[in-house]
């Protein structure tokens, strides 16, 4: 096993969150998006990420948080999952970090089912517990969370 | 894999493809010594190659095939139908063999040793030959000819396999060279060959090197010779070059996103004022439409290439159902995108197995139908309004009309009335939908039930249309309209809430507005199916933002748009399938090319949309998928199935078949329904002037005795009299037939209504003609006459009587 693993994180809510870097195709400012009638839920649109046409999803909404304040635009975590490529929309954009293996926990069976099943783990930091997504559950499970919705 | 091997394999292929069409047309033109020698040519240097790369099994099969086929090009022996087919089973052989070195870098486990020992049993002239139809005569002469010529040929053969293996080895350039220098008569053919034998030993130099050594050519000579081969193989090489099609993919991605930035700024230019800048953006306009043009070409491919497959599709089918069968192609260099010729590959294959294994009779039917003993199998193409037309016609025996319509009642697919509105094209085009197979046993080829309705959905999904026309005893004819291309169309932008569609021009037929009066008026409702008259047919409306979004309920209509307040209307109307319809939009904007992205897996499963675009402002717009929308709206059926039972409501409700029905309420819940045309008048009677005259009710009526009849006593469902019983009123009908008038009972007259119907079942009461749904009710039509006549038998006698009077 590695020892160390780097990710990029991200905020949704004062809570911190984070993909494998190795996920991650970039990192862009709010997007102008197109929404998509009759899609999913989680689904909040259509993205021009030069040319090439992105879905954005919901974080907020897959993770079971309330939508984001009007005057607030989320940003995109542009990630390769599922052999796609997908922007995850999230409130802020945080570093990217190295964590040592040795800091990380399975997600505490309080944690929500929802967001259990999308944990990979949790990294204790210094000051702060970093929940890690799996990408790959995260995209995947659109029509499923569309039914709950 | 080494890439000599790949190009071997990616070589011989192309060369097996060609020898396939070469071996179809050296059978109807057997003395053509040009595409002997091509054919020759081609299995000798696979030969020379598969021996030089170690696959022995390989290289044995191709060379019993070569030696016949030496024979046959010194003419020692004639080819025969026996000959072809073993040669193209060899090629078959070689071609799985070479699908194996692909798959699994050897040549398999196949045994050739009988496919071996049959091509050298050819090679002469024998009992083999002696059963085939062919003259005697002519089969002596032969005979003569390879005893006389055989020793010759043998040796030739040889020289040939050794110089084969020599050419294998060294490869193109020092066979070139050989060549040339020979050609130019500046090198003995003797020395060239001692040359090669000394490479062949081991001498590793080239082989000019080798000859001037020997002193068999002059320095210069050589140089000469080198130089000559030098251009030729440039000029090779300048002709065609291999591209990889990922490239190609990818450029033309990539001119995907030039032609949106382009669209950007053009759009951009037409708000600034800048002179300069406008020209080059009208520069940048005109390149990038030239480079969109050209970089399409690129992936054109003539509809050829397909077709090339077919001669022996053709003639293997023919053979196995004792057929004769000729195949003529027109408009081979028809250009289609690669994606298109993919996407057709199965169906056009389909069609033209079908044509021969049904459509073309044996030469025996044809005969006594008084057509020629070899059938025709016509294969068409060409472009028409920036479509591709494909023709597949054959002079067979057209489809059975009858056969068709049978078949399609026993499974259900059409109802017994509609068989006899069904039109000649609306039958054969039958053979589309699923489940109808009218082959009437199953063969290897054909009539397993599924095909047809392939054949149409995979055309339909690349945007294509496909119709067939069949006249009994002179042949069937299938034609197809395919877009060019698939991946930049022009499209109509519209927006409905707010967001822009694209709808791919090809289903769009025309756009109506209505304004003011029109507008308010225009629409009618069909309980509750907006609809709207388009010269005099009833085009069904379906509104674009309910079908997205949902109809937002409670709101008043007409609180947001210009639609909604019914100032305008916007109508695009579409084809879908074989059904028109109306789609209402809030805005038209323009026409523009797009190019169509596809959505991504999380969307796949929303049918309402083709793809996504990118707009002249980096905006993504969705592409509406015109039948899904159909779909959705149940405009079209969700299956063909149902496709049809909508099809004909609607031509019924646009046919005007539309009757004017009287609606009855009789007895509790019996609701009646009668023609109007029957109805004299409509009478209501005071309770008290109903009388009897024997056990019979009759009113007084304009000097008459008029019989009453209770309708519900009649069709027996008497509980409903009570409530009539009450009323002081009597509603009744009246009925007139030949001059005799009777009054039909009814709890209560309901309403009048022009509408079309489907008469569902017949019913086996009395005076009933069966039931169908009016106004969204199962509703009992009345059989008035004989209704009448179950009550009161004597009716008819009474006519006489009424016309005394």
């Amino acid at each position: 096993m590695k020892e160390s693993q780097q990710f990029c994180t991200f905020s949704i809510e004062e809570q911190h969150f984070a993909v494998p870097v190795q996920s991650v195709q970039e990192v862009i400012r709010y997007q102008e998006m197109t929404r998509v009638p009759l899609a999913p839920a989680v689904i909040r649109g259509l993205i021009n990420l030069r040319g090439q046409i992105v879905v954005a999803y919901d974080l907020r909404k897959r993770l079971g948080y309330p939508e984001l304040q009007e005057n607030r635009k989320p940003m995109n975590v542009v990630v390769r999952a599922d052999g796609e490529t997908v922007s995850l929309l999230v409130d802020e954009i945080g570093d990217v970090i190295e964590v040592k293996e040795d800091c990380a926990e399975q997600p505490p069976e309080t944690l929500q089912a929802h967001m259990r099943e999308l944990v990979q783990g949790v990294y204790k930091l210094k000051d702060q517990l970093l929940l890690v997504l799996d990408t790959e559950k995260t995209v995947a499970g659109g029509e499923d969370s569309a039914a709950r919705h | 894999m080494d890439d000599l091997i790949k190009d071997f394999l990616q070589e011989s292929r192309e060369n097996l493809d060609h020898l396939d069409q070469d071996f179809v047309k050296l059978e109807s033109e057997p003395d053509d010594p040009e595409l002997l020698k091509s054919i020759f040519r081609t299995i000798h240097t696979i030969k020379g190659t598969c021996g030089f790369l170690g696959f022995g099994k390989l290289e044995s099969l191709a060379h019993a095939g070569e030696n016949l086929l030496s024979q046959l090009r010194d003419g020692a022996i004639a080819l025969n139908a026996q000959r072809t087919t073993v040669l193209l089973q060899m090629v078959d052989a070689v071609r799985e063999m070479l699908d194996s070195i692909e798959a699994r870098g050897n040549e398999g486990e196949r045994d050739d040793c009988a496919l071996i020992a049959t091509l050298t049993t050819l090679q002469c002239d024998g009992e083999v030959e002696t059963h085939e139809e062919r003259g005697q005569t002519r089969e002596t002469s032969t005979a003569e000819a390879a005893m006389t010529g055989k020793p010759e040929v043998v040796s030739n053969e040889a020289a040939e396999a050794e110089s084969g293996k020599a050419e294998g080895f060294l490869g193109e350039a020092v066979r070139l060279l050989g060549k040339i220098l020979v050609e130019r008569n500046m090198a003995a053919p003797e020395e060239v060959a001692a040359a090669i034998q000394k490479q062949l030993e081991g001498d590793t130099r080239p082989l000019g090197e080798i000859l001037v050594e020997r002193g068999a050519v002059k320095t210069q000579d050589v140089v000469a010779a080198l130089q000559v081969q030098q251009s030729a193989k440039a000029a090779m090489t300048e002709g065609t070059i291999r591209v990889d099609v990922g490239l190609l993919d990818k450029l033309m991605n990539l001119v995907g996103e030039l032609v949106l930035a382009r669209n950007h700024i053009v759009q951009y230019m037409q708000k600034a004022d800048d002179h300069s800048l406008a020209v080059s953006s009208q520069r940048l306009n005109l390149i990038t439409t030239e480079l969109q043009e050209s970089v399409m070409k690129t992936r054109m491919q003539p509809i050829g290439n397909l077709w090339s497959k077919f001669p022996r599709t053709v003639r293997d089918l023919a053979m196995s159902c004792g057929k004769q069968v000729r195949i003529e192609m027109e408009g081979k260099d028809t250009e289609l995108d690669k994606t298109i010729v993919e996407a057709i590959k199965d169906p056009l294959t389909h069609l033209v197995r079908n044509a021969v294994d049904h459509g073309i009779e044996a030469p025996e039917k044809r005969t006594a139908a008084g057509k020629g003993p070899e059938g025709m199998l016509h294969l068409r193409a060409y472009h028409e309004g920036g479509q591709v037309n494909i023709e597949i016609s054959d002079d067979g025996a057209g489809l059975d009309a009858e056969k068709i319509r049978k078949k399609a009642l026993q499974r259900g697919l059409i109802r017994p009335e509609q068989v006899t509105r069904l039109t000649e094209r609306e039958t054969a085009n039958l053979i589309f939908l699923p489940g109808l197979s009218t082959a009437e046993k199953v063969s290897s080829v054909s009539g397993r039930g599924v095909g047809m309705d392939v054949v149409k959905t995979n055309i339909e999904k690349i945007g294509g249309t496909v119709d067939v026309q069949s006249k009994a005893g002179q042949g069937t004819t299938v034609r197809m309209k395919i877009p060019l291309t698939l991946a930049i169309i022009p499209a109509l932008i519209v927006s409905a809430a707010e967001e822009r569609y694209a709808i791919p021009q090809v289903s769009l037929l025309e756009l109506v507005w209505l304004e003011g009066e029109n507008a308010r008026k225009g629409i009618e409702m069909l309980s509750g199916a907006p609809v709207y008259r388009l010269r005099g047919q009833l085009l069904p409306l379906v509104y674009l933002e309910h079908e997205l979004n949902g109809r937002v309920e409670g709101k008043p209509e007409g609180a947001r748009t210009k639609r909604e307040k019914g100032e305008a209307v916007n109508i695009v109307v579409l084809q879908a399938e074989d059904r028109q319809f109306g789609l209402v939009v809030d805005e038209i904007n323009d026409t523009e090319e797009i190019v169509v992205k596809p959505l991504s897996k999380q969307l796949k499963s929303v049918n309402a949309f083709a793809g996504a675009t990118i707009m002249g402002d980096g905006q993504v717009a969705l592409i509406l998928d015109v039948m899904g929308l159909a779909q959705r709206a149940s405009v079209i059926g969700e299956n063909r199935e149902r496709a049809m039972t909508a099809k004909d409501a609607a031509t019924s409700a646009e046919g005007g078949e539309k009757q004017t029905m009287l609606l009855m309420q009789c007895g509790a819940e019996g609701r009646l329904a009668m023609q109007l045309s029957l109805v004299a008048r409509l009478e209501e009677f005071k309770k008290e002037s109903i009388e009897k005259a024997g056990d019979q009710q009759v009113v007084q009526y304009r000097g008459e005795i008029m019989p009453l009849l209770r309708v519900a006593d009649v069709l027996g469902g008497g509980q409903g009299v009570g409530s009539t019983e009450g009323a002081a009123m009597t509603q009744v009908v009246v009925y007139s037939e030949g001059g005799r008038r009777v009054g039909l009972v009814v709890d209560r007259i309901l309403d009048i209504v022009e509408e079309s119907f489907l008469q569902q079942h017949p019913s086996k009461r009395k005076g009933l003609i069966g039931s169908a749904v009016i106004q969204e009710k199962v509703t009992d039509l009345l059989d008035v006459h004989s209704l009448i006549r179950s009550a009161i038998p004597s009716f008819d006698e009474g006519e006489a009587a009424g016309e005394e009077k």
